[in-house]
């Protein structure tokens, strides 16, 4: 039972809580010689694998240092660009750890916002009438499950795809989200929840899951 | 158990082929414009998956599943997409989208010297062999029975 993150959505699609719960680390550090035979690319300011594959390091994954010195935008640590930095074959060998980038909080709001209108063309392009949105979401790597109340607010749990019972988490989730977020005087509707004890409960039913399964809820 | 309809789609979103089965409910438009829908909700999807994935995705994306249906994707290679609608109780239509691509798509579509790659499908002759295969699966047979 591996749970990989809490979103909550407002009913107007906005993101209003993410949790994080237990994101693996993807990281490889490899030693390179002249040539690099990794194309990198810079996008979004971070440094990039544009193409080429090796000993787990994919398109995608993001330079995280060069010889131990975090990369910084596109360039180390003392300020000596990566780029030229990797064409100059007297540096080499080059010790470069690459890992597979974390979403930022941007990323996750647009995530969340993206998700809106994916549960909406589910119903609408149901091929049997009545159908509600997305209720779980399967690829090789995780499952999404995803809980609607009546009011609209969304519950969005991200688990490793073998997981059982995640609609029982889900509504705990709500239970929680009622006493603790909802009943708070200083909480305000469709705003980013901040409340501690929303915070704490959330965690322990977390650790409780992953500790015990959903047996006991 | 029993399977609604199928859509395959090219790699540039073109709808290649529309299959129905027991399909209830129409979506109150064109096919045309369902089928632009359909490649852009899984278009989208395609990505959403890539980016809130906790670790690399090799098939990406494979079902999803709503209270009345399930929908099945298979993207081949080639970029391909073969969707499939079932209802949530279907197993193993995964592999049951494999076949359609190597033993109907193959062999009745590409090995048809009369079909231009990127066009919709007309041939008779793959519309009567996928409709039997589909048929004969146990997967829609339950309902027959």
């Amino acid at each position: 039972m591996v749970i990989y993150g809490v979103y909550i959505v407002s009913k107007s699609g906005g993101l209003i809580y993410n949790y994080d719960h237990n994101i693996p680390k993807v990281e490889t550090e490899k030693s390179f010689s002249f040539p690099l035979d990794l194309k990198l690319q810079y996008e979004n300011k971070k440094v990039i694998v544009a193409f080429g594959q090796r000993d787990g390091i994919n398109v995608g994954h993001v330079l995280q240092s060069v010889n131990g010195s975090p990369v910084i935008g596109r360039s180390t640590e003392d300020g000596r660009d990566v780029f030229d930095l990797i064409e100059v074959k007297e540096n080499y060998p080059l010790s470069l750890r690459f890992g597979r980038a974390r979403a930022t909080t941007n990323e996750k709001i647009v995530l969340a916002s993206m998700f809106y209108p994916l549960f909406a063309l589910a119903s609408q392009l149901s091929p049997v009438p009545k159908s509600s949105g997305i209720e779980s979401l399967t690829a090789d790597t995780f499952k999404l499950s995803c809980f609607q109340t009546l009011t609209g607010v969304k519950f969005i749990v991200v688990t490793d795809p073998n997981m059982q019972g995640a609609e029982l988490v889900l509504k705990r989730i709500y239970e929680i989200y009622s006493d603790y977020a909802l009943k708070n005087p200083f909480y305000s509707l469709e705003m980013p929840i901040r409340c501690e004890l929303f915070d704490t409960s959330l965690h322990t039913l977390l650790e409780l899951v992953e500790k015990s399964g959903t047996a006991n809820l | 158990m029993t399977i609604y309809n199928m859509y395959i789609f090219d790699r540039y979103g073109t709808l290649l082929y529309y299959g129905e089965w027991n399909r209830t409910k129409q979506a109150g438009m064109s096919r045309e414009e369902e089928g632009k829908l359909m490649y852009g909700m899984l278009f989208s999807i395609k990505s959403f998956v890539a980016k809130i994935s906790p670790l690399d995705p090799k098939d990406g994306f494979l079902h999803y599943k709503t209270s009345k249906y399930t929908l099945h994707c298979l993207e081949t290679a080639s970029g391909l997409k073969f969707v499939m609608n079932t209802d949530n109780q279907a197993q193993g239509v995964r592999d049951l989208l494999k076949k359609i691509y190597g033993e109907i798509f193959v062999k009745y579509a590409i090995r048809n010297p009369l079909w231009n790659v990127g066009q919709p499908i007309n041939s008779e002759l793959f519309k009567n062999k996928l409709d039997a295969f589909v048929k004969q699966t146990p997967i829609h047979a339950v309902r027959a029975s």
